[in-house]
């Protein structure tokens, strides 16, 4: 289990597009081992809030804190403890998917030992993996994609719409991953549609525009 | 640089390089522009030795200049559409040393083929050989300012649908310096007279836009993706 140090935490935060509000004093902490389920209705901000938790968007007020210090700090190694994977693929198309992996890995300088053709093997991608990735299916692609869940260190995985077109067998495999990592301490943060079934889990919830969590039992 | 930082970079270079041949057929794009342009000057104007001549280097450059703007989109237009961009911006690397192994990798397929291509042109031109030495080395000097400029042009503008006249506005008048020193070198060797002025300020120009470039377009990256 991790140290208490070591949490992602949300500081009023408020995000707007344009001239309309997603949300104002979003406030929340994320320890180790804690999964948090952002839900809500089409455009009430979940793809938003996700990518404010990356980085990769500024919040319009308020401040998003790792170990107690802004994400982008310089003492701040948030960038080495977090995975994110948005709605675009990620992936090179015209590259296979052994070597998207390859460059996945080398750019987040992951110290996994994990083979690379064990990831692919493991997401049923085994015989594929010197393919094209434009020649996959939509559903092999995205699990090109979530291949680097299995190549990386992160402690912290921001995941949006993971689950898109995914056959059962594979969310199977996903939801099973997922509690893996959050029973050795990791943390998770995703967005689905689907009902996520994860159980003996720390299991909480939001629901956008509500500024509340709620635990689920 | 330390390992993996130098393994992310040399990955990145590869990758962009082993994608451009992927797409060798968009990459000769440019390139055609290139020499098209420089060989329909000659059939708009006059085939007289002499003007031609004169104008060798202006052409040549003009062509050149507007052959690597056409080429910018390739910087990061693909990597945005599909995502690879926001995972690059997200690596722990830091991205200005990231964004260099790109624009390198974009200079390599574009500009340096325009330097070897130069010579033919010359000829067709005729520019006198003693010149087609000076015209590529303000080449080999000029197009990789072109490339980093470029880089912080498209960084701004890889967001938007339509940034194509945008980008032309904000990079043509930093390549003017580029052309007019690179021009006149030629022309003032030809005349017999000293050009290490115009060499010296051409490599001054490059060593600024390498050092100051990657870490404008990381910037500028950071604020399209928002």
């Amino acid at each position: 289990m991790g140290d208490s140090t070591s949490e992602l935490s949300v500081q009023n935060i408020a995000c707007t597009r344009g001239y309309r509000e997603l949300f104002t004093e979003l406030n929340f902490v994320l320890g180790a081992g804690q999964i948090l389920r952002v839900e809500g209705k089409n455009g009430s901000g979940k793809t938003s809030l996700l990518r404010i938790l990356a980085g990769l968007a500024e919040p319009a007020d308020g401040k998003v804190l790792w170990q107690g210090k802004g994400i982008r700090h310089p003492e701040n190694n948030y960038f080495q403890s977090m995975l994110y994977l948005g709605h675009k693929p990620g992936i090179k198309f015209e590259l296979s998917p052994l070597e998207n992996l390859c460059m996945a890995k080398a750019l987040h300088g992951s110290k996994n030992e994990n083979g690379i053709e064990e990831a692919l093997y493991q997401l049923g991608l085994y015989g594929f993996e010197e393919i094209t990735s434009g020649n996959l299916s939509a559903g092999q692609k995205r699990r090109v994609a979530l291949a680097e869940l299995l190549l990386t260190n992160a402690r912290i995985w921001i995941l949006d719409e993971p689950y898109t077109s995914l056959d059962v067998v594979a969310i199977a495999f996903l939801e099973k991953l997922f509690q893996q990592h959050v029973q050795a301490g990791g943390m998770l943060v995703i967005t689905s549609h689907q009902p996520v079934t994860l159980d003996g889990c720390d299991h909480q919830r939001i629901v956008l525009p509500a500024t509340e969590l709620e635990r689920v039992a | 640089m330390d390992a993996k930082l130098s393994t992310a970079f040399w990955a990145l270079l590869k990758r962009d390089l082993r994608l451009a041949y992927r797409h060798r057929n968009e990459l000769l794009n440019p390139l055609f522009f290139f020499v098209l342009v420089v060989m329909l000057f000659p059939l708009g104007t006059s085939p007289e030795k002499e003007l031609l001549m004169t104008m060798a280097p202006g052409v040549i450059w003009v062509a050149a200049l507007l052959a690597s703007m056409l080429s910018l989109d390739t910087l990061f237009r693909a990597d945005f559409e599909d995502g690879t961009l926001e995972q690059i911006t997200l690596s722990p690397h830091p991205l200005s040393v990231l964004v260099l192994a790109k624009i390198i990798a974009h200079w390599l397929v574009t500009g340096f083929p325009m330097i070897l291509l130069a010579p033919l042109l010359a000829v067709f031109m005729y520019l006198p050989d003693e010149g087609i030495g000076v015209l590529m080395l303000t080449l080999a000097i000029g197009t990789p300012i072109l490339s980093l400029i470029g880089a912080i042009g498209m960084g701004l503008t890889v967001g938007l649908r339509r940034g194509g006249m945008l980008l032309s506005l904000i990079v043509l008048p930093l390549y003017i310096p580029v052309l007019i020193f690179s021009a006149n070198a030629v022309n003032t060797y030809l005349a017999d007279l000293a050009i290490r002025g115009q060499i010296y300020f051409l490599m001054a120009v490059l060593v600024l836009a390498i050092t100051l470039a990657p870490i404008a377009t990381a910037a500028a990256l950071r604020i399209s993706l928002e």
